[in-house]
């Protein structure tokens, strides 16, 4: 908490003559707004992305290891999950530029001539595949894990004896899940899912190294240019940091802080509000 | 509706553990049928064996047969989800859905049977349940309230409730009253005789007093030998069982003189 405070202040005092800087600092944007706003835009997309891919497969993962895998398998595969949380950041930007990037240019290829209509896959097709979609699937990757082991930890959880009251209801492993497991471990899943958010609001080095940015606000998912994170945007232009430069990135990370805090808040109200239907 | 057992040479299984060996029976319908005997003898695996809710636990399986009505539960064909939405169970303690109103609670089971259902319908058969269950009165108020906010002895009746809304054919009940105090225990027991007139019910229980006052026939189980397998000492209506018992040992245990 106090840790949490102290942060919010050095962003607080540090950033906030972020926003009223000469316009030289904001790279021809004009004013702060004007700077944040794709990036701010480029780091809820790739996020979104991660989370709509990970999120199911993750939740899937940890229900096969809890619920249906024999544990001979479960076992195992629990390990290697956790293990690719082990993985660094780096690595999955090395990995994601090298070897993850070319081998979807053929995907986004497909993508653009079959769904083109889509204004996801308007294309033009990216040629080197490093676009906010790779980003994104490589964000995924790296959330996972953490969301898989949090859930996979409340779903062995769920007492015994709400498991064996839908079984002999007659329920199906899926309908038992579906009574017992989900409405015990909903809240739990939340913060799975809310660690996983943040990680992939605040990932860094993979988006930095994946994501070939510089583009404004676009829903085009395969395109060349694309609006980048705040965190890698704060790692890429650090390095030439004048006063006003940096005060601009500070305030940057100001907004990414509050983001992420009025998510969180956002999916605890709803969790909160659906106890509060239960208790009436 | 309600309808007989037949168990007939049954030995169950954990893995390569013989826990209950050569159970040989009949429960008849629309009675009420108790098993005692001390505990770890395969009591509660018997009971849990004949709606194959044993099978839970990873490696559980039987040899020999059960049949209800002269169906096999333990027929390749027969899919032991079906078998459950026959035979109803009632457990040591209550558990009620912890996230479910009571109206939920009773309706859960006919949820999973039939996707849709009228809320005339819904209305019908949560009424009728409660009833069942000496529950209307108590909670007919507040049934948007959750399940567990109701005492032990309420939740446990609100089980029972969710039980027969599906109208099985049996009713199993694994020591139903072991967690609750006397006057709910008794107030299940004055419902155990008013179901007795639609379920074939089973009970197993610690109380010897309990056995006696609401079963009409009585199983007592007992280990051959400490390590051995648990059977099936003897069988009988349970007058008999508890004033003059064919079996030395039923009478020891009976009386307080062992176990």
């Amino acid at each position: 908490m106090a840790t949490l405070a102290g942060v919010f202040i050095f962003l607080t005092i540090e950033g906030v003559p972020g926003f009223f800087q000469e316009e030289q600092f904001y790279k021809g944007a004009g004013n702060f707004w004007g700077y944040v706003d794709h990036l701010l835009f480029g780091t809820v997309l790739a996020a979104t992305i991660a989370l709509i891919v990970a999120v199911p497969l993750a939740f899937g993962i940890a229900l096969v290891v809890s619920h249906y895998a024999p544990k001979w398998i479960a076992g195992p595969v629990a390990y290697v999950i956790d293990l690719l949380a082990a993985v660094p950041s780096v690595v999955f930007g090395l990995w994601g530029i090298n070897l993850f990037a070319p081998k979807m240019v053929p995907i986004y290829d497909w993508l653009n001539a079959h769904l083109g209509w889509l204004p996801f896959f308007e294309g033009p097709v990216n040629p080197v595949g490093t676009t906010i979609l790779t980003a994104g699937l490589v964000l995924a990757i790296m959330i996972l894990p953490i969301i898989t082991a949090i859930s996979r930890e409340v779903f062995t959880q769920t007492p015994v004896l709400h498991e064996e009251a839908a079984l002999a209801l007659g329920a199906t492993r899926w309908e038992m899940i579906r009574l017992a497991v989900f409405p015990y471990a909903k809240s739990g899943m939340v913060s799975a899912v809310m660690l996983g958010l943040g990680r992939a609001l605040g990932e860094t080095m993979a988006v930095a190294m994946v994501l070939s940015g510089g583009g404004g606000i676009s829903f085009n998912l395969i395109a060349s240019s694309n609006p980048t994170s705040i965190a890698a945007n704060i790692a890429s232009q650090y390095k030439e940091n004048t006063p006003g430069t940096l005060h601009v990135l500070i305030a940057t990370g100001l907004v990414l802080f509050l983001v992420t805090f009025l998510v969180n808040f956002a999916a605890r109200w709803i969790v909160a509000g659906n106890d509060r239907k239960m208790a009436r | 509706m309600a309808k007989s057992i037949t168990v007939d040479d049954l030995d169950i299984y954990y893995g390569d553990f013989l826990a209950v060996q050569g159970v040989n029976m009949t429960i008849k319908a629309r009675s009420v049928t108790a098993f005692i005997g001390p505990s770890g003898c395969g009591k509660s695996t018997m009971l849990r064996s004949l709606n194959r809710m044993h099978e839970v636990i990873p490696g559980a399986r039987v040899e020999g047969k059960v049949m209800v009505d002269g169906q096999s539960l333990y027929d390749n064909a027969v899919d032991p989800v079906a078998v459950r939405r026959q035979i109803g169970m009632v457990f040591q303690r209550p558990n009620p859905f912890p996230t479910m109103s009571i109206y939920e609670n009773v309706l859960a089971g006919n949820r999973l049977n039939a996707k849709k259902m009228k809320k005339a319908e819904a209305d019908e058969i949560v009424e009728r349940s409660l009833k069942g269950a000496n529950l209307w009165n108590e909670v007919k108020d507040r049934l948007g309230k959750p399940g567990m906010g109701l005492s032990g002895g309420q939740q446990q009746r609100l089980c029972i409730a969710r039980a027969i809304a599906v109208e099985p054919q049996v009713l199993l009940m694994d020591e139903p009253c072991s967690a609750l105090d006397p006057i709910s225990t008794s107030a299940i027991e004055d419902l155990i005789h008013e179901l007795k007139s639609d379920y074939t019910i089973v009970i197993v229980t610690h109380n010897m007093q309990q056995a006696a006052r609401v079963s009409d026939e009585t199983g007592f189980f007992n280990l051959k030998a400490a390590g051995q397998p648990g059977q099936l000492v003897e069988f009988n209506n349970t007058q008999k069982m508890f004033a003059n018992p064919d079996n030395e040992s039923t009478e020891a245990y009976i009386s307080g003189r062992f176990g």
